[in-house]
């Protein structure tokens, strides 16, 4: 290991507190795209896009005067089996998805995912998606969007806007899976 | 994982990430588009030198819900029959394109010679050699146990091992691969195993197997066990006489009537196990076949979501 990747500059561009705001205003962003909640369904692609939808649920939901339950709106999607690596990553343990009870057909289904980087796993996503339904919309909402895209895809709702190279690796930590709630960006050496 | 050839060679990591995975593969088949696109553009040869119908339709239906192309080849019809060797029959199957071959063979050791060959560099699933291993079986089994048990329990079954389950292999374990596959299993996974069988039907060195002999499976059931593991009377493979006749062998080891009685007066629902095919009325009566703890048509439905676990675990990843 050399001098450098010791000393790694990790650099925090969101606290947890940043993290809170800036959910609550994508939750915002959403019901103002869909006029309300009606048909709406949130789906996280795991692993932490997961945490990040049910959070967002969780404030659509009381945002709503008849405080619908958060876990009718929300679901994981997973994309394991629709990745475009299989053959050159490692093996990949594929996670559950669950959708919720109402199903995916004719839905505002908005895919939540954490960072938005080359593209392909929202590509992954949406073969997923069509093989367990036929939403009306699919939107898409991400807490941070890195850049560098490698296929035409863009987010409709995007937490921060993080310009980075593409030597530098971020990291999105939520208490849910990491224990504690920050984005670091990390320069590797 | 490069190849799946015998149980022996699963490290509990290892078995407990198939079983993982083809509990996820289990969802799909229950989902209205039941394909994944996982191995899209990849060939799976189905090798079977030996009959078979459950195991060849259960890997060509998990490898086309990977979304493989599956060729099929038996021996029977082929060039095989003219006196072609498998170093041939095999390197044919790699210059048609083959990506991965599920093979199964009447000599033990077949599927080993064709991995551990420079003949064709292709990932190996043994899916039966003769009386030596039939891995994807024991996973099978094993998946059934522990989906069954978590179910009773309200668990997830993912990420468990099968740590303190008894459970009985019984029957023609002489001849049985699914007995062999099993017991390193289960043992792998921390079940503990007992063979019962009739003198005749236990191989010369089943005494050093880590698992508990017995010749009475009137004791066995008394003495309480969790799952029962019948084994077919491999009929084809016997060459000499092993018992008097079917008549006593069902009397003495079958699951009848009478035995069925005394599993569900012990009052812990003792899941049976079967392989197939079954033949009723020898080592298993249509009552125990039929009864609501037969896991039989399950082992089926697992079948293919472990088969779709071990293509996935060796057509993915890293090839080098």
């Amino acid at each position: 290991m050399n001098e450098n990747s010791q000393h790694d500059v990790a650099r925090t561009v969101l606290t947890g507190e940043d993290i809170e705001r800036v959910l609550t205003r994508v939750a915002f962003e959403i019901i103002e795209a869909n006029k309300g909640t009606e048909d709406l369904v949130l789906l996280g692609i795991p692993s932490r896009g997961y945490p990040l939808a049910q959070r967002l649920a969780e404030r659509i939901a009381a945002s709503t005067p008849n405080q619908l339950d958060p876990a009718s709106l929300v679901g994981q999607l997973d994309i394991t089996m629709y990745r475009d690596d299989l053959r050159h990553s490692t093996t990949r343990t594929p996670a559950p998805t669950r959708l919720p009870a109402g199903g995916i057909d004719g839905k505002v289904v908005v895919l939540v995912d954490d960072v938005l980087y080359s593209g392909r796993t929202i590509r992954a996503a949406l073969d997923a998606l069509s093989d367990w339904g036929r939403p009306r919309i699919v939107r898409l909402a991400v807490l941070i969007d890195r850049g560098h895209r490698e296929l035409p895809i863009r987010a409709d709702h995007v937490g921060k806007n993080l310009p980075t190279a593409k030597s530098e690796k971020v990291r999105v930590h939520l208490a849910e899976i990491d224990g504690s709630n920050e984005v670091v960006i990390e320069a590797s050496a | 994982m490069k190849h799946l050839l015998s149980t022996a060679d699963l490290s509990r990591e290892e078995a407990i990430a198939i079983l993982d995975i083809a509990e996820e593969m289990r969802e799909t088949g229950t989902r209205q588009v039941k394909k994944l696109p996982a191995l899209r553009g990849r060939t799976v040869v189905n090798l079977f030198f030996e009959d078979s119908t459950r195991t060849r339709i259960s890997f060509e239906a998990a490898a086309k819900r990977l979304s493989a192309d599956v060729i099929n080849f038996s021996a029977k019809g082929s060039s095989v029959s003219k006196g072609e060797s498998l170093k041939d029959t095999a390197q044919t199957l790699l210059a048609i394109g083959a990506d991965a071959v599920v093979i199964r063979h009447p000599d033990s050791g077949a599927p080993a010679r064709l991995a551990a060959t420079d003949w064709i560099g292709l990932p190996i699933v043994n899916a039966g050699d003769g009386t030596h291993e039939h891995p994807t079986q024991a996973l099978l089994d094993a998946f059934t146990l522990r989906r069954q048990l978590a179910l009773r329990e309200g668990v997830s079954p993912v990420g468990r091992g099968l740590d303190g389950l008894k459970v009985a292999i019984v029957g023609d374990i002489l001849h049985s691969r699914v007995a062999r596959s099993n017991l390193w299993l289960l043992n792998t996974l921390g079940a503990s195993v007992t063979m019962v069988a009739p003198p005749t039907l236990l191989p010369v060195g089943a005494g050093a197997w880590p698992c508990r002999i017995s010749y009475s499976l009137d004791a066995v059931i008394e003495s309480g066990v969790d799952a029962v593991m019948m084994l077919r009377v491999q009929g084809e493979r016997m060459r000499a006489a092993f018992f008097p006749n079917p008549r006593e062998y069902s009397r003495y080891w079958g699951l009848d009537d009478t035995r069925l009685k005394a599993l569900e007066a012990k009052g812990h629902d003792t899941l049976i196990l079967h392989p197939g095919p079954m033949n009723r009325g020898l080592e298993i009566s249509s009552a125990a076949a039929d009864s609501p703890a037969s896991m039989v048509l399950e082992q089926v439905t697992n079948g293919v979501a472990v088969r779709m676990a071990s293509l996935y675990m060796l057509l993915s990843g890293d090839l080098i």
